[in-house]
């Protein structure tokens, strides 16, 4: 795909749109038997994949659907049947107590079973990969969506990849990678390294396959996409799709000249905010570090903040429901829950990365990975996780951490062994962190609590 | 690493001794362990410089290969190695039981039960280090494709008749012990490890001596000054004298003793071979045997600590009582002993160079669950191991304060009993979140329902009460109890069936070329598939031929 630059200006509904034709014209009339969907945050991954579910249907090819958690089918279902309420869905199962949703009993057309059997014949069947690799001894479909395909583990694909004849792989390349808890390391370099992501292994065996990425970005603002996409994506850049300007958040209640309130206002002005503490080395839950975390959710909510995008016309209230906070650690997103109870705030989400993955906000408050640690390990610098806690939020993102991180990246240099045949991802997380402290920097604010 | 090793190896480094990490010993030890202290020439992948083994503490065999880079000394030494390592395999070959096994019935394709054989036992390879199990897998795979001149008669350098079996054993030894809590190949500074924890970084736990003598500081020594000692203290001319647990050599011997007496021994050979007469040539055999003597004692030097230190770690563990997970676990390895015992008795070939698409990915999910399954079963036998899974708020323990009766709704309501415990652990709870506990052996669920208001958390018993309409008793806690519930689940369930190697999907690159070449599936090192815990493993990878020759090798 060619971005047009020059004297043209962005467009980005246009360039969007363009896009979304060119994969869907592969999906349906491609030669090929797999088409690989790059999306970076927010860009519309779950809007296409619903569309081209419901385009294949609407062309009489009924097909499955594979996503990766439970909550993400039960997300996928929902919007398809609120695209077109008449449409026959099947929602294929558990048999664990409460296996779904219970929002998916409203729906007339949603069919729920434990057994694909029963499922057979419906325009869309719509699992998770794990439920989908029990399935045996059904006719193969003759396609399938495969739904967040850069978490998926190349195994879970080889379970599945049996019962469709071709697929259209859609998922975000820059969030994190599947990971194994035991010992895979047997198998790097093989192009089906089991541990792998199902997209590495399918375009190490298909690498003819059409690769395709959405360009825009709708979720993240003006302000955090070019960063994000030179931070994380530099071979592949993408655009916000709103300008400076269209997103604005304000507050109603004026500083109190504190550190919270303070990145509050350069995070509502710039799209950015470091609230940075002093260095020192903590124990994984910095009781300093948490609760000064929560003290900037609790601020953010006591300050009347209203957020004004394009969505609709009137400014919107900045609730609970619309702020998270993300961590690297559960047991540090558990001391938040504890410290933003104490200071009666509840219904704000709390969690880790991995659980964040695919959602969005209006406002994040991010406890820095590496805030207070004495070492930089692989887990912490991770591209992924990085990537997920910084892109988020549709207005602004405030990070909390511990000065310092600078320095602790340059004594802890990235020394993973290389493996042979194992393409390198670029960039590396060391990089990255560096490229996000950088940038933060610009937007600090030093408080000693 | 966990909070509570964190605090463990602060106690050890303040106390100067090993503080435990667990109570009881979380892995199974053979009553007669075969002990292997290998070592390896500096500068020459996979040339063994020698080795003690055996299975008496008191009179290991010592095998040595007096020129390591003489093709023809190395294959002795393999010969014998194999000459002491098969015999112990073999003799746990015969000793079986009958057992029950899953398996595809060739005609109608269902899942049926066969009886089939079990070894009542399976033999135990013990090794220093981490090390040594690399060493021992490189060994298994320099072995394991040669062919003996019976096998092929036109191979230009023939292996001894036991080399490639021997070499198959040591892969499959290798590759079991990547099975997470398996013990066919164990490392004893992993035991160690396990089991207490000291005040050094896990880089340094892999020095055998220093970690033992972490563990075996007298009262008033301190552990730090008995490692540091046992890392570097020398003797007057310059040598360790702990030496390192190999297969690795300190240089300061290789250097100083080692390369020396070789090449008095490269000397006597040549010499002996320039030998004029028969007479001359008694003169030099002699004096051959001199220097080979004298490389036997330099390779017993370096080993014989080490063999002592292994003895002395065992010993160590064995003041321990066997968990009742590891002897769970250990029947696994007996599958996976009995396991390869019958693809070499069937004439399958060796395990493949690499694995294929669905080994790999069948090997990978049994250690998956393996690992899951260790995890539990050791909190679940270890008080210890538990109370870290409760300061990570994985499991809380307490008292049960409150149990009100009350019932499912639907047209037969089943008991769904309230029990409220109060606990000062601080579990991660969030609404709905699954906990479980052990009751008579068996995992029983209970769903979190909220915090009262004293803090106490409210759960709702789902299962394991019986048919009745009344839960059975005993099967409901009582106020008074002390329970201890888990956040992770007890039992581990079977992954996904993956589809036969020769179904592989084009996602994977298709089936393997090599299928239908080769007849016979070659087992894939043996603890590939098998569905359900300690069963066997199914069928395996394809058989593949080794490398051709290019013009590299005979560069």
């Amino acid at each position: 795909m060619s971005t047009s630059v020059g004297a043209a200006p962005f467009d980005p509904a246009a360039e969007a749109a363009r896009a979304t034709d060119a994969i869907l014209r592969d999906t349906l009339h491609g030669a090929h038997r797999g088409v690989v969907v790059d999306s970076p945050p927010g860009a519309g991954k779950s809007t296409l994949v619903v569309r081209a579910a419901r385009e294949l249907a609407a062309a009489g090819r009924p097909l499955m659907v594979v996503a990766q958690t439970n909550a993400q089918v039960d997300d996928l279902v929902l919007r398809l049947a609120e695209k077109d309420p008449e449409l026959p869905v099947g929602r294929l199962h558990s048999s664990d107590s409460d296996p779904y949703d219970k929002a998916l009993d409203e729906l007339p057309n949603v069919r729920k079973s434990a057994k694909a059997g029963d499922l057979v014949g419906l325009d869309v069947v719509v699992s998770t990969a794990a439920k989908w690799g029990h399935v045996k001894g059904v006719e193969p479909w003759r396609h399938a969506i495969v739904d967040e395909a850069y978490q998926m583990r190349s195994d879970a694909l080889l379970a599945v990849a049996g019962l469709f004849e071709r697929a259209l792989f859609v998922g975000d390349p820059g969030q994190l990678d599947p990971f194994a808890i035991a010992e895979a390391e047997q198998w790097a370099g093989l192009a089906y390294d089991p541990s792998a992501s199902a997209v590495t292994t399918l375009l190490a065996h298909n690498p003819e396959l059409p690769q395709h990425r959405l360009p825009v970005s709708w979720r993240l603002p003006a302000s955090a996409a070019p960063l994000v996409s030179d931070a994380f994506y530099p071979y592949t850049p993408f655009r916000s799709g709103t300008g400076p300007g269209d997103r604005v958040l304000n507050f109603g209640v004026p500083s109190d000249g504190s550190g919270p309130d303070r990145v509050i206002d350069e995070a509502a002005v710039s799209g950015w905010g470091l609230l940075e503490l002093p260095a020192r080395h903590t124990p994984r839950t910095d009781p300093e570090a948490v609760r000064a975390v929560a003290l900037v959710v609790r601020r953010l909510l006591d300050r009347g903040g209203v957020a004004t995008s394009e969505r609709s016309g009137e400014p919107v209230p900045l609730t609970a429901d619309r702020v998270a906070v993300g961590t690297a650690h559960r047991d540090q997103a558990a001391a938040v829950r504890a410290a933003l109870a104490s200071l009666g705030v509840v219904d704000v989400t709390v969690d880790t990365a991995n659980r964040l993955q695919g959602r969005e906000f209006d406002v994040t408050v991010v406890l820095h990975p590496l805030s207070g640690r004495p070492d930089a390990t692989a887990f912490h610098l991770e591209t992924g996780r990085l990537c997920v806690l910084a892109s988020r939020h549709r207005h602004a993102c405030i990070v909390v951490c511990r000065a310092g991180v600078d320095a602790l990246l340059d004594d802890h240099p990235s020394t993973e062994p290389v493996q042979l045949g194992v393409t390198v991802k670029f960039p590396d997380g060391w990089e990255a962190n560096h490229a996000v402290l950088a940038r933060l920097a610009e937007h600090r604010v030093r408080w000693r609590p | 690493m966990s909070l509570i090793d964190d605090l463990a190896r602060l106690e050890a480094t303040a106390g100067g001794r090993a503080r435990p990490r667990a109570t009881v010993r979380h892995r199974h030890l053979s009553e007669r362990p075969l002990v292997f202290v290998p070592l390896t020439t500096a500068g020459e992948a996979g040339a063994p410089l020698g080795a003690l083994i055996g299975t008496e503490r008191t009179s290991p065999r010592l095998l040595t290969v007096p020129q390591p880079r003489d093709r023809d000394l190395r294959f002795a030494f393999l010969s014998r190695l194999a000459e002491i390592l098969l015999p112990y395999v073999e003799s746990y070959e015969s000793d079986v039981e009958a057992a029950e096994r899953t398996e595809a019935d060739p005609e109608t394709g269902k899942r049926v039960k066969v009886e089939v054989e079990l070894c009542a036992d399976a033999p135990q390879l013990i090794v220093p280090s981490r090390a040594g199990i690399e060493f021992v897998r490189l060994l298994g795979r320099s072995m394991r494709f040669r062919r003996t001149a019976e096998q092929d008669p036109d191979a230009p350098y023939p292996a001894p008749p036991r080399v490639p079996l021997l070499g198959r054993w040591l892969t499959h030894f290798g590759e079991r012990s990547r099975v997470p809590g398996s013990s066919l190949l164990l490392a004893m500074t992993d035991l160690l490890s396990r089991h207490w924890a000291t005040g050094q970084s896990s880089l340094e736990e892999q020095h055998l001596g220093a970690l033992l003598a972490w563990i075996e500081a007298p009262e008033g020594v301190s552990g730090a000054d008995a490692a540091l000692r046992a890392e570097l203290a020398r003797d007057a001319d310059g040598q360790l004298l702990c030496p390192p647990a190999g297969p690795a050599t300190d240089p300061a011997f290789d250097n100083q003793l080692l390369a020396p007496a070789i090449e008095r021994y490269d000397r006597a050979r040549a010499a002996l071979a320039a030998a004029a007469d028969g007479v001359e040539a008694d003169g030099l055999l002699a004096s051959l045997a001199a220097a080979e003597r004298e490389i036997d004692a330099l390779v017993e030097s370096r080993t014989r600590p080490t063999w002592d230190a292994v003895w002395r770690g065992l010993d160590a563990l064995c003041t321990l009582p066997e968990a009742p997970g590891a002897v769970d676990r250990w029947r696994g390895d007996r599958w996976s002993f009995t396991g390869h015992r019958d693809r070499v008795a069937a004439g399958e070939p060796p395990q493949p160079r690499v694995d294929d698409a669905v080994t790999a990915a069948n090997k990978l999910g049994t250690r998956e669950r393996e690992q899951a399954r260790l995890d539990a079963q050791e909190a679940l036998d270890d008080p210890l191991v538990m109370a870290g899974r409760r300061l990570a708020g994985e499991a809380f323990a307490g008292e049960v304060t409150d149990v009100v009766m009350a019932y499912s709704e639907g047209r037969s309501p089943r008991p769904r009993p309230l029990v409220t415990v109060c606990t000062d652990d601080r579990p991660h709870l969030d609404a709905g979140v699954k906990v479980y506990r052990s009751l008579e052996g068996k995992p029983q669920a209970a769903q979190f329902v909220t915090y009262d208001t004293e803090g106490g958390v409210v759960l709702r018993v789902l299962d394991k009460m019986g048919r009745g309409k009344e839960a059975e008793p005993g099967s409901v806690p009582e106020v008074g109890d002390r329970v201890c519930w888990t956040l992770f689940e007890h039992d581990q369930r079977g992954g996904p069936r993956l589809p036969d190697p020769e179904d592989t999907p084009w996602t994977h690159g298709g089936p393997p070329e090599e299928v239908g070449v080769t007849v016979g599936s070659g087992g894939g090192g043996g603890d590939s598939g098998g569905g359900a815990r300690g069963e066997p493993p199914g069928g395996g990878g394809p058989g593949e031929l080794p490398d051709p020759v290019t013009s590299e090798d005979i560069l």
